[in-house]
C-alpha cells in the first residue's frame, strides 16, 4: 500500500480513536488544567491566551495520544503453544526420525554390531552404565568440574575484560594475546599441566580456565567497545562521573555482549574438560565422562563410547537451553533486538 | 522575557587540532528565559557551538558565561537507554542528579506527564515510535532541572506530521517552565515556526550572519503566513552565505 494511502487511513482512524479516549480522561485533565494554571500562575506566565492555550493543550494531547496510538503496534507475543510448534517440535521430530532411520538400517542391512550397533544397543549401553552407577558417577564428577571451572573463569575473566577495555594501552598489548589463545585449542595446555600439577584436578581445572577465560575476556571487551557513544556522551550530560558511568550505562549496555562470551565460555569449558579427561587418567583424578570414553575404547565397546558421547552432547544442549538460552532471549527482548520468528 | 543574560559568547573561535577554523569570532548573548534557534547549513559548527556551550568542549580562542548548574541537552538520535522503561529513563536522570530514591518514581511519572507519556512509563524504547522517544528524551532534559536547554536538531529524523506535533509541545514546554532554549536546526521554516530569536550561521568558518526577532509568538504554526514570510527572508540570506562558498 502506498505510504500516503497509509497516513490518510491512519489519520481517519485516529480521529475515530482519539475523540472517545479524549472523553474518558476529562476527569483527569481537568485536574491537571487546574494544576498548570497554578504552576502557570506561580511561574507568573499567567497571559491573556490562558483559557484558550489549555484548549489548545487539551487539543494537542488527544492528537498526541491517537499519533502515538497509530505509530506502535500492540506487540503479540507467540503463544507457548505457537513456540512449542515452531522450535522445540521440529529438532524433536528430527532426532526420532534419525534413530528410526538408524535402526531401520540395522534390522535391514544386519552390520557387524560391534562396528556398528543400532540406537537400542546404545540405550542398553547407557541402561548398563546406570545400573551400575558409572553413569551417575561420571556425569556428576564431570559436570561438577565444568560448572566450578567455568565459575572460576568468569570470576577471573570479568574484571580482566572490564580492565582491559577500558585501559586502552593496556589492550593494545594485551588485546592481540587474549584473541590468540581463543584460537589455541586448549588441549595443547594438557601435556604442560600435566608435568607442572601431576595427574590431580588442577590439571583439569587448569586446562578448563585457558579454553574459557579468553572468550569471556573478548566478548566483555566486544560488548564494551560496541556500547554506543551516544549513550556515553549523555551519561556524561546527565552528570555520571567515570564510576556511575561504567556501573549504570557502560555495562548495562554491554550485557549483550557479555552473555554471548559467557555463554561461549561455557563452550569451551566443556569441551576442554572433556579432552582433559579423555587423555589424562589414573592418578588422583576422579571418574568423569571423559574417562568412562577412554575406558569403553579400551574394552572396544562401540556401544559404550557412541553411548558416552551422546551423553556429553545432551548435558552440553541441555545446560545451553534451560540456563544460556532463556538468559539471552529475555535480555534481547527487552531491548527489542529479538526478531520473534513465530509471527 | 526578562532582561537577564543567561548566555554570553564574546569573541568565540573553535579549531580542531591544526584543522581549519570551524567558529570565528561568534559573539551572541542569549537572554533569560529566550528561545533561540540557530539555523545555518552544515559545516557551519552549530553543533560545535552547542558542544561549547554544553561545556562539552572547550573554547580555543573566547569565553562562553553560561549558568554555573549546565545546561540539560537534547540529540537528534533520542539515546534511551535500551534496557531501561521510559520511566526508568527519566529516573536515571533524576537519579544522577541527586533526587532520592523514593521521590523518583513520582517525579518520573509527573515528567513523562507533561510530555503527554504518562500511559507509556513502563514501555521500552523499542516499543515506542520516533516521536514517543523523543517526547521520552524531552523528559529525560527536563528531569536535569537546568535553567538551559541546548536541543541539537531533535526533530530532524521525524516525519512531518509527527515534528509539527512536538513543536507544539515544545512551545507548551518552554511556555510553562520558562526554560532557556538554544535550539540548532538547518531546517528555516522549523527555526521561523519556533524560535523567538533566529540566529543565522555561515558556514567554513562558522560567524553571525544574520538575527531576525519575532515579536509575536504565540499562535504560530509552520503553515501560517508571517512563518512563511520570515522563511523566504531568512532562505534569501542563507543561500546568499551558502554562495560565498562557491567563490
Amino acid at each position: 500500500m502506498p505510504r500516503d494511502t497509509l497516513i490518510e487511513e491512519a489519520e481517519g482512524r485516529g480521529a475515530g480513536r482519539g475523540a472517545p479516549e479524549a472523553r474518558l480522561e476529562t476527569q483527569r485533565l481537568e485536574t491537571q488544567r487546574l494544576e498548570t494554571r497554578a504552576r502557570e500562575a506561580e511561574a507568573g506566565f499567567a497571559t491573556p491566551l490562558r483559557g484558550s492555550s489549555t484548549h489548545d493543550h487539551d487539543d494537542l494531547r488527544s492528537l498526541e495520544a491517537g499519533l502515538d496510538r497509530l505509530q506502535t503496534t500492540a506487540d503479540g507475543r507467540p503463544s507457548a503453544w505457537r513456540r512449542f510448534t515452531t522450535s522445540v517440535l521440529p529438532p524433536i521430530l528430527f532426532v526420532v526420525v534419525l534413530l528410526v532411520a538408524w535402526q531401520l538400517y540395522v534390522v535391514i542391512a544386519q552390520p557387524r554390531p560391534d562396528l556398528a550397533p543400532g540406537p537400542l544397543d546404545v540405550a542398553g549401553a547407557i541402561g548398563t552404565a546406570w545400573e551400575s552407577g558409572r553413569l551417575q558417577l561420571a556425569v556428576w564428577t564431570s559436570l561438577e568440574r565444568g560448572v566450578l571451572g567455568f565459575l572460576i573463569a568468569v570470576i577471573v575473566g570479568t574484571p580482566l575484560g572490564l580492565l582491559l577495555a577500558e585501559a586502552k594501552p593496556l589492550r593494545r598489548a594485551v588485546g592481540p594475546i587474549i584473541s590468540g589463545l581463543q584460537v589455541l585449542p586448549s588441549v595443547a595446555w594438557v601435556p604442560a599441566a600435566i608435568i607442572w600439577f601431576g595427574l590431580s584436578d588442577a590439571t583439569v581445572y587448569f586446562v578448563v580456565l585457558m579454553g574459557a577465560v579468553p572468550s569471556i575476556v573478548n566478548g566483555l571487551i566486544a560488548g564494551v567497545e560496541q556500547v554506543p557513544p551516544q549513550l556515553r556522551r549523555v551519561g556524561t550530560v546527565l552528570g555520571a562521573g567515570p564510576g556511575r558511568l561504567a556501573t549504570l550505562v557502560v555495562l548495562p549496555a554491554a550485557l549483550p555482549g557479555y552473555v554471548a562470551g559467557l555463554k561461549q565460555g561455557w563452550a569451551f569449558s566443556w569441551r576442554s574438560l572433556m579432552a582433559a579427561e579423555i587423555i589424562t587418567t589414573g592418578g588422583t583424578i576422579g571418574f568423569g565422562l571423559g574417562s568412562m570414553l577412554d575406558q569403553s575404547r579400551e574394552l572396544a565397546d562401540l556401544a559404550g563410547v557412541l553411548a558416552t558421547i551422546l551423553v556429553i552432547l545432551a548435558i552440553g544442549i541441555l545446560i545451553e537451553l534451560v540456563f544460556f538460552a532463556p538468559l539471552e532471549r529475555r535480555m534481547l527482548r527487552r531491548r527489542g533486538l529479538l526478531v520473534e520468528r513465530a509471527r | 522575557m526578562s532582561g537577564q543574560t543567561a548566555i554570553r559568547i564574546e569573541h568565540l573561535g573553535k579549531r580542531f587540532g591544526a584543522g581549519p577554523l570551524v567558529l570565528d569570532d561568534v559573539n551572541l548573548d542569549i537572554g533569560s528565559g529566550e528561545f533561540v534557534c540557530l539555523l545555518g547549513a552544515s559545516g557551519c559548527g552549530k553543533s560545535t557551538l552547542l558542544n561549547l556551550i554544553a561545556g562539552l568542549d572547550r573554547p580555543t580562542t573566547g569565553t562562553i558565561d553560561a549558568p554555573t548548574e549546565g545546561a540539560a541537552v537534547m540529540f537528534q538520535e533520542s539515546a534511551l537507554m535500551p534496557w531501561l522503561t521510559a520511566r526508568q529513563n527519566v529516573e536515571l536522570a533524576l537519579r544522577l542528579r541527586g533526587v532520592p530514591r523514593t521521590a523518583r518514581r513520582s517525579g518520573a511519572l509527573e515528567l513523562l506527564d507533561v510530555v503527554n507519556l504518562a500511559d507509556a512509563a513502563e514501555k521500552r524504547p523499542h516499543e515506542l515510535s520516533g516521536g514517543m522517544r523523543q517526547r521520552v528524551a524531552l523528559a529525560r532534559a527536563l528531569a536535569q532541572d537546568r535553567p538551559v536547554l541546548l536541543m541539537d536538531e531533535p526533530f530532524a529524523a521525524l516525519d512531518a506530521i509527527t515534528r509539527d506535533l512536538l513543536h507544539e509541545e515544545l512551545e507548551r514546554v518552554w511556555r510553562q517552565t520558562g526554560r532557556t532554549i538554544v535550539f540548532v536546526t538547518h531546517n528555516v521554516r522549523e527555526a521561523a515556526r519556533l524560535g523567538q530569536r533566529v540566529v543565522l550561521l555561515s558556514s567554513r568558518p562558522g560567524r553571525v550572519a544574520g538575527e531576525w526577532r519575532i515579536a509575536e509568538t504565540s499562535g504560530r504554526r509552520i503553515e501560517s503566513p508571517e512563518v512563511a514570510a520570515l522563511s523566504i527572508e531568512i532562505t534569501e540570506q542563507l543561500r546568499k552565505e551558502i554562495r560565498r562558498n562557491a567563490a
